[in-house]
This record gives structure tokens, C-alpha cells and sequence, in this order.
């Protein structure tokens, strides 16, 4: 950029370059454009695209390591003699990977509402035509589907896997299906949790720490009471300590209608009656983490 | 270049009796204002409910009673479209980190409805006008004060609203940062025919910037006018001289040279500064004016310091506005002015005013 031939006075190169204004006359594309975009960015986002280098790291080795372990699970099950299912249903295999499930909702999930509250870029959000409701969802829907797409691809692996095993096509289709239903509610589920840990704790680092520590704590806690109880041979507790983690709801909803086995102590897991209370219980959760955004997001505003 | 003729008598901002009420504050008490394209300045001290008027504008906040228009919509019913047309720079730091500017604006202009391709174009555009070239691809992170401010300013401005609203664009700025600032936001009604609404709570930035200025204090209309109304075009001269063993109070012998040759002399002291009563305002009508001075102090055999030209600041016509609200109507005089009591010495007065106006570097309200 020669200064020289752009700015008729003085000699400071710092002076703005008067090089003449283009007026916008194009189309405006409003509102349901513009939470779309935010839904389009934060999901690119949830996984480092379109920030720097060092911000991919993390989220993509842990899609690595999802689809990793399916890839592993598909060899032993293709590979071995005489195998007529995989190794592994697919509605257990995000109950076996909860830790990196966790490891990537704590990580993304602040980095998704944290930072635009910590660097106060909401009100530049609420400066253009989006409502509240409008952030707050694409918001919702863009962390939901981050984690759909971590735990429902290493799905699509094993039942490609399934399929070239020449499994039993009928059988692996529905029980992929409903794989796909209850990681899709589990997503929805722990981002609602995630992103009200997240966008309570502004700080990013206490925001990392709460929600790992909501859903380990809670899970660790859950287990190890329904195991104390199992052993004492109360089963009905079993079956309703199961309601106070995210992970225990989702594996009692799956267990209940979804053809899962559970992953509770002996696989004491609800019963259908019982199942709808877990179902419930997601729906509440799910409706109150909505809810607490929109109250969080009243405060912020402008 | 000019697309404020498009709007020529178009206001911009319209308010009746708007009032903004929270619990314990009153933020806004009927507040009527009419401002049309230009650089429009709102002057008020911290807390006297600028960026209380900010919000309702951008229809982010109802009013408690009365109404307000930005571009001819009602900001209660079309918030949304006024959003799409109005550009917002906040006075906090708004920028994330760890993303280019490049990609924050881009960003941006999506959310305000551009297509991609033409947010692309619009951001690269606007951040060379304002003026940040290859840093544009580096973090915001390492970016300077100033540079921060650009970049705020060019994300209210990329999808080329009709209005900017600039909250206090200055701050945290250096003197050469704010005049290059100042500079950038007169451009952007000259060159961009945006209408600017810009917040400070320093009076003497807004008088080279605006066409128009607003005063608001508690929540209230102090006064509006063009600033030519505020800076009258005759200069001030001011005039330092030394003293010397025969004038031992050279600046008095000074003044009654001047007064008895027929000088117009300002009786005001300067601001209330160290050495302000050293300091001689005269009326300039002309070059004779100069020459006088020059001989007067040539004749008395002392020394002159200085003779800088000098033009009415917006704060003296504050000043005169406040004692204007005190004594014409006793009810709605302005805080700091009615709690004046009316035996204090214009030399404290002024003292107030100049500390309230260079004291206090954020604006909380």
C-alpha cells in the first residue's frame, strides 16, 4: 500500500488512506440468516475450525479417538471367527466412552458461550437483528449437534463395519437406529448441562472444571451408591438412584425403549413404567438447562 | 459520495418525553431530543444516561413512558429492523481473543444479515478504511488499544448501516489515538454518508468532530445545538506575559494597556489551570489586533511568553448553559449547577468543571 500515492498530506503512515467508500446495496438477509450463521460458526467452531491451530488440537483428537476405538471394535468383530454381532451395542458404546465424551463437552462447551461472555461480545450480538432467543438456541443447537456428530459418527463406523462382517442386516439397521435416537437425546441432554455450567462460570478454566466435575462426580456418585445397593440387595434403589446423573438417565431411557442392555450393577435398569420417569426427567433437564440460558442471557443483554 | 442527501431532511433519532426508570434511578426523565444526519456528539457526565439512551435506541430496552424513533421506525416495534440498519460500538472491550480481526468482522457482518461473499468483500473494504491493513490476519490478542478501537469501529460499520452509535469511541486512547479516532468518525459521515451519534463525556473532543451537540445531564435535556452555535467563529487570543521590575504584575499592566487602547478583554480565567490567572483572553477582530498586543507589550517593556489563537470551547457555553438552567428555572436547573450555592467564586466554578470534565475514565452508566 504506497502512502505516498494515497495520502496528500503529511507523512504519517498511520494517516487513513482515503481510497474512496463502497456503499452496501444488496440484500440484508435478516434474522433466521444471522442465527443460522451463529449455528454454522459455533459448530465450526466446537471443533476448532476457523480459530487458530492450537484450538483444534484437543476436539479433534478426541473425535479421533471415538472413531479410533469403533475402528478397532469393527476389526475384532470382522476379524474374528465366528461372530454374529459386534463386540460392542451401539447403544453402550457412549456409555464406554463417557470420559472422552466429557473431556469434549467440558472443553467446547465454554469456549462455545464462556468466551462471549468473559470478552463482553454478547452485546455485539444483541446490537444486530437476532433476539435472545435466537442466540440462545443456535447456541443450544450448535453444541448439541457438535456432540451428535462425535458420538453418532464412531456409530456409522460400526455399522458400516456390521455390514461388511455380513452380520444380520435387519437386526444391525434397528439396533442402529436406535443407537442413533439415544446418542441424538444424550447430545441434546449434555449440551443443555454443559452450556449452563459453562455460561454460569464465565472464567474458562472453572467453567472446564464444573462440568467435568457434574458429570464425573455425579456419575461416580450414582454408580458407586447403586452398587452399595446392589450388593444389599435393594434393586428398587438401583433403579431410581439411576434418575441423578445425565449418564444414568440417558442409559435407563435406552434400556427402557431402546433395546439396550444396562449398564447398571447386575443390569437392573428401569423397566418401561420406571422409563418414563427417566424420559421425564431428560425432557425436564433439557427444558430447565433452556430455560436458565434464557435467564442468564436476560442479565447480560447490553 | 454523499448519501446523506438521500435523507437530507429526514430525522434520525426522534425522542418524546422519553423516560427510562429502574428501581432506585431515573435514568432518563423526559427526555425530547430531534437529531438529523451528521455527526451528532451526546455530552454528559458519567452516569447522566447516555448509554441508557443507547440501549433504547437500538430497542434492546423499553422505555418506561414515551416514544422513540431511529430512522423513522418505532425502536418498541421494529427493534429488529432498526438493528439491521444501525451500527453499535461499545465502550467496553468487546473483541475475543484468539480469532483475526479479518475473521471477527466477517463474522459479524453476517450476523447483521450479509450474504457471505459479501461480508467478505464489506470486511476487507471497511477494515482498510479504518485503517488496519496486514495486522488484519494476526490475532486481536496482540493488538494495540487503538488498534482494538478500529476494529470495533469497523464491525458497527461494515454492513454500512444508516447510523452508527459510538460509545465513547475515545476511551483509553492516547492524544494522537483520539485525534486519528476523531478524524476516522468524521470521515465516516464525509466520505461514508453515515449519520454518527458519538457519546463523550469530554466536551472539547466533540466540538472538531460534530455538527451538533446534545447535553443531557440526570437524565435530562440540558441543551442542543449546532456546535457552530457552541464555538463562535471570532478567535480568543490568549496572551502570557512576564513580569519585569517596573510592571512587578506584568499580566495587570497588560490588561489595562489593552482595555485602555479599546481591546475586548474576556474576564474569565482560563480553566482554573496552574498559571491560569497569568493568562489574558482578548477578543481578536483582526490582524490590529495582533499588532496591538505586540506593541502593547513592546511598549511595556516586558516579555511575552506566548499569543496562541484560541476558540470558544464547547465547556465554557456548558458552563454559561448551566447558569443559564439555574437561573431560568429554578426547578430544572442542572445537578452540579443548583447545588452551586450562588456565593461560591467563578474561579471555583470553573475549577469543578474542568475536573469533572477531564477526571473519570469510563462512563459506568
Amino acid at each position: 500500500m504506497p502512502a505516498e500515492l494515497t495520502t496528500p498530506q503529511g507523512t504519517d503512515p498511520t494517516r487513513i488512506h482515503n481510497i474512496g467508500y463502497r456503499s452496501y446495496d444488496g440484500p440484508r438477509l435478516g434474522r433466521s440468516y444471522a442465527r443460522r450463521s451463529l449455528f454454522s460458526q459455533s459448530l465450526r467452531g466446537a471443533y476448532g475450525l476457523g480459530r487458530s491451530a492450537k484450538s483444534k488440537v484437543l476436539p479433534m483428537i478426541l473425535f479421533a479417538v471415538m472413531c479410533l476405538v469403533a475402528a478397532i471394535i469393527v476389526a475384532v468383530a470382522v476379524a474374528g471367527p465366528g461372530m454374529t454381532d459386534l463386540p460392542v451395542k451401539y447403544t453402550r458404546y457412549a456409555i464406554v466412552m463417557q470420559a472422552v465424551i466429557g473431556l469434549y463437552l467440558a472443553s467446547q462447551a465454554p469456549q462455545s458461550v464462556s468466551r462471549d461472555l468473559r470478552f463482553k461480545t454478547v452485546p455485539l450480538y444483541f446490537s444486530r437483528p437476532i433476539e435472545r432467543v435466537d442466540y440462545v438456541l443456535a447456541k443450544y443447537a450448535a453444541m448439541a449437534s457438535a456432540l451428535f456428530v462425535l458420538t453418532a459418527t464412531p456409530l456409522v463406523i460400526l455399522y458400516a463395519g456390521a455390514l461388511l462382517a455380513e452380520f444380520d442386516f435387519a437386526d444391525q439397521t434397528k439396533a442402529f437406529a436406535q443407537g442413533l435416537v439415544s446418542v441424538a437425546l444424550l447430545s441434546v441432554l449434555f449440551a443443555g448441562v454443559g452450556l449452563v455450567m459453562a455460561a454460569l462460570t464465565p472464567r474458562r478454566g472453572f467453567g472446564v472444571a464444573a462440568v467435568i466435575a457434574v458429570l464425573t462426580i455425579s456419575y461416580g456418585a450414582v454408580s458407586t451408591v447403586q452398587v452399595i445397593a446392589w450388593e444389599q440387595g435393594s434393586t428398587g434403589a438401583v433403579e431410581w438412584l439411576g434418575l441423578f446423573s445425565p449418564l444414568t438417565l440417558i442409559d435407563g431411557v435406552q434400556t427402557a425403549f431402546l433395546g439396550a442392555t444396562s449398564a447398571f450393577p447386575g443390569g437392573e435398569g428401569p423397566s418401561a413404567g420406571s422409563g418414563v420417569v427417566y424420559l421425564l426427567a431428560v425432557l425436564a433437564l433439557i427444558v430447565g438447562s433452556y430455560a436458565v440460558l434464557m435467564r442468564r442471557y436476560r442479565k447480560v443483554g447490553l | 459520495m454523499f448519501r446523506a442527501t438521500t435523507f437530507e431532511n429526514v430525522t434520525v433519532i426522534a425522542t418524546e418525553s422519553l423516560s427510562k426508570r429502574f428501581p432506585r434511578v431515573t435514568a432518563l426523565d423526559r427526555l425530547s431530543l430531534d437529531i438529523g444526519p451528521g455527526v451528532t456528539g451526546l455530552v454528559g457526565a458519567n452516569g447522566a444516561g447516555k448509554s441508557t439512551l443507547i440501549k433504547i435506541l437500538l430497542g434492546l430496552s423499553p422505555a418506561t413512558e414515551g416514544t422513540a424513533a431511529v430512522l423513522g421506525l418505532d425502536v418498541a416495534t421494529s427493534g429488529g429492523a432498526i438493528r439491521e440498519q444501525v451500527g453499535y460500538m461499545p465502550e467496553h472491550d468487546a473483541l475475543p481473543p484468539d480469532v483475526s480481526a479479518t475473521e471477527f468482522v466477517v463474522h459479524m457482518a453476517r450476523m447483521s444479515g450479509l450474504p457471505p461473499t459479501a461480508a467478505r468483500e464489506r470486511t476487507a473494504d471497511t477494515l482498510r478504511h479504518v485503517g488496519l491493513y496486514e495486522e488484519r490476519y494476526r490475532p486481536i490478542g496482540g493488538y494495540s488499544t487503538g488498534m482494538k478501537q478500529r476494529v470495533k469501529l469497523a464491525q458497527a460499520l461494515v454492513h454500512d448501516p444508516k447510523l452508527v452509535l459510538l460509545d465513547e469511541p475515545t476511551n483509553g486512547l492516547d492524544p494522537v489515538g483520539r485525534d486519528e479516532m476523531l478524524g476516522l468518525i468524521r470521515r465516516v459521515f464525509t466520505d461514508f454518508g453515515i449519520s454518527v451519534l458519538v457519546t463523550s463525556h469530554l466536551l472539547g473532543e466533540l466540538e472538531r468532530t460534530c455538527d451538533h451537540v446534545v447535553v443531557i445531564d440526570g437524565g435530562k435535556l440540558l441543551r442542543s445545538s449546532s456546535t457552530s452555535d457552541f464555538t463562535q467563529t471570532t478567535a480568543t487570543l490568549a496572551v502570557e506575559v512576564t513580569d519585569s521590575d517596573t510592571h512587578p504584575d506584568g499580566t495587570r499592566a497588560v490588561r489595562e494597556a489593552l482595555t485602555a487602547a479599546g481591546a475586548k478583554l474576556h474576564a474569565r480565567v482560563e480553566d482554573g489551570l496552574p498559571g491560569a490567572g497569568h493568562i489574558l483572553l482578548v477578543e481578536a477582530t483582526g490582524e490590529e489586533t495582533y499588532d496591538l498586543v505586540r506593541d502593547t507589550v513592546a511598549d511595556l517593556g516586558i516579555g511575552l511568553v506566548r499569543m496562541e489563537q484560541r476558540r470558544h470551547h464547547i465547556a465554557e457555553v456548558f458552563r454559561t448553559a448551566d447558569a443559564d438552567a439555574e437561573a431560568a428555572a429554578a426547578g430544572e436547573a442542572a445537578a452540579e449547577a443548583a447545588r452551586e450555592p450562588a456565593a461560591v467564586q467563578p474561579v471555583q466554578h470553573a475549577v469543578q468543571h474542568a475536573v469533572q470534565q477531564k477526571g473519570g475514565g469510563r462512563d459506568a452508566g
